[in-house]
């Protein structure tokens, strides 16, 4: 290590790359090196044993026009999913964190720790939990509630069943992702909000609480929202794998097959690796627009 | 009465509040009632279990869904105390490796000059997005190809670089005033001396924080055990806990499976209690400008 005021203090400090080199190629080898390998791959043809043969777009044109369960059932699902998930439950921990921000401290800290601790259990873990509580005969919890207040008259078969299967992957997603970093993140920001500015805004005529969050709170933690947005977009599409942990892979009639499980289905049970690689590609391009959008909404100018 | 302004972080409680208490409380019941459900379910006795109509809360606790988890797994090959093994291993190795590697990168990124240093600032922040699952394929091809598959260096590598701990470490090293670092190079120290004498000791909320965001992740990981890692001895506990609790899907497995999810989840608890105040403060410079 070289010791000297100028040369920590000139222009190229070599010492940066020694720094950053060990985070910056195990990032290169698993996190960008994958992405590319994606793209590579979704131009050809792969079973995992031979080597891999160039097709072209044809993996692409044969999830378009070709692959029905894919534009019938697992597309519609996961922008279904992708938005309630995604910006609702976005929304539900905003409002969350800004609810909690007007308590005092002692209940904000028990109410900030049951909201995260959906987030501690590991959502994909807690699938034996669900079926649980969603078993399909009367000694099910949801069932046997449902029963004792007279809205259902006999046990619902919930995981077996096609039209419950999406709503039940989605509550359990919003309940795995609504309290997660992005939610302290934004109670974090709202509590470190120049207090000055709320005097300011009264004398300025706001005047109640909603105008207070619409005009003070939001725009001046924007930073703070973008981060949590791009979170919370994050763990909606990385939970999506509760839909198989709850049932099987495929799920049944394709009732709540998301992107990813279509991903795990052709990758890892029917070995065509290529074409699970085209999904994976439009997977991430549908990840990367939803966070594009995001940073328009919250960017600073 | 003419608005006040400012109700943030109030001192204490006024009756203003419980409206707000009394709106969000169906939202808080709801992410609250299934943790309660684990607590209550693992100490239910057998014939609880049975109960029909079934009984949210225990009525007469008893630890027989933890003893019989644990014959079960003497039962099975390979015993508990190995998973456990395992996932602490792994889990040390990953949180102590990646807040070396983040802290080291993050205080290069912020605090030192040379050249693509922004480019990678804007590449990792990009990285934030990155969704694993979405590329678990090629993952799996990269650890074929380093030929790590089926040792613990598979649960441990791909973890080590996180994007987001480096986000929030190089957020809180921003906020470590130039002044007094530059005050340490005109003392004669080096780069590495103001890394560990200034910076580490400067950053521990962030060290913090980021270390319960990896531990969470590793803790509860079965992408790993699943795809990766064919060879059931190094395999992790959540990995162990899923399947015991899937294979067992009877009504005594239930019970087995609720002490199993208390089991995990009990670490994360007891730490998101300790470290809370160091992850509000961390989470306060989370912004992406």
């Amino acid at each position: 290590m070289r010791k000297s005021t100028s040369i920590s203090r000139r222009d190229n400090n070599r010492n940066g790359y020694f720094f950053l080199a060990p985070y910056f190629l195990l990032f290169f080898i698993f996190i960008l090196v994958p992405v590319v390998i994606a793209i590579a791959l979704s131009f050809s043809n792969f079973n995992a044993i031979e080597t891999p043969s160039f097709v072209g777009f044809l993996n692409y044109i044969n999830l378009i026009t070709k692959d029905e369960i894919f534009m019938q059932k697992v597309l519609p699902n996961t922008i279904v999913y992708a938005i309630i998930v995604g910006p609702c439950g976005y929304i539900l921990s905003f409002v969350l964190a800004w609810a909690l921000s007007q308590l005092p401290k002692m209940l904000r800290t028990i109410f900030a720790l049951i909201i995260y601790s959906p987030t501690m259990t590991g959502g994909v873990a807690m699938a034996v939990l669900w079926k649980i509580m969603f078993s399909g005969d009367q000694t099910g919890y949801i069932n046997s509630w449902l029963m004792s207040i007279g809205i259902i008259n006999e046990p619902i078969i919930w995981l077996v069943n096609t039209n419950y299967l999406l709503p039940i992957v989605i509550i359990i997603a919003l309940w795995n992702s609504i309290g997660g970093i992005g939610f302290l993140a934004i109670l974090a920001g709202i509590l470190n909000s120049d207090e000055t500015l709320y005097e300011a805004a009264a004398i300025d005529g706001v005047k109640n609480r909603f105008q207070e969050m619409i005009y003070i709170t939001i725009p001046n933690m924007k930073p703070q929202m973008l981060f949590a947005a791009v979170m919370s977009i994050v763990g909606a599409f990385q939970g999506g794998l509760i839909s198989t942990q709850l049932t099987t892979n495929p799920t049944p009639g394709y009732a709540a097959q998301l992107m990813v499980n279509h991903i795990e289905d052709y990758g890892f049970i029917r070995y065509e690796m290529g074409y699970a690689s085209a999904v994976s590609v439009v997977l991430l391009s549908i990840i990367y627009i939803f966070s594009k959008t995001s940073k328009k909404l919250f960017s600073e100018n | 009465m003419a608005y006040k302004g400012n109700r943030i972080n109030p001192r204490k409680f006024e009756k203003g509040q419980l409206k707000i208490v009394l709106a969000i409380l169906p939202l808080v019941l709801f992410m609250g009632l299934p943790i309660i459900f684990i607590f209550s379910h693992a100490f239910k006795p057998m014939e609880e279990l049975f109960a029909y109509p079934p009984k949210f809360f225990v009525s007469n606790p008893t630890l027989d869904n933890f003893s019989k988890l644990f014959k079960a797994s003497r039962m099975a090959g390979i015993p508990m105390s190995r998973y456990v093994f395992n996932s602490i291993l792994v889990t040390g190795i990953v949180v102590i490796g990646s807040i070396i590697l983040s802290t080291a990168a993050g205080f290069a990124l912020s605090k030192l000059k040379f050249k693509g240093k922004f480019v990678l600032m804007e590449i990792n922040q990009g990285a934030l997005m990155f969704v694993a699952v979405a590329v678990m394929i090629p993952r799996y091809l990269t650890i074929n190809f380093l030929g790590i598959t089926n040792t613990y260096l598979a649960h441990i590598l791909p973890w080590l670089a996180t994007p987001v701990a480096l986000f929030l470490i190089k957020q809180f090293i921003d906020q470590v005033p130039d002044s007094l670092i530059e005050a340490a190079y005109i003392d004669g120290a080096g780069d590495f001396k103001v890394y560990t004498k200034i910076i580490l000791p400067m950053i521990k909320p962030a060290i913090a924080t980021a270390a319960i965001l990896i531990f969470q992740q590793v803790w509860v990981d079965l992408g790993t055990s699943n795809y990766y890692v064919n060879d059931e001895g190094i395999k992790t506990l959540a990995f162990y806990m899923n399947t015991l609790a899937n294979a067992n899907n009877t009504v005594a497995g239930q019970g087995m499976a609720a002490a199993a999810s208390l089991i995990m989840f009990l670490p994360n608890l007891i730490m998101f209690i300790l470290l809370q105040k160091s992850i509000m403060n961390t989470m306060a410079h989370s912004g992406i400008k």
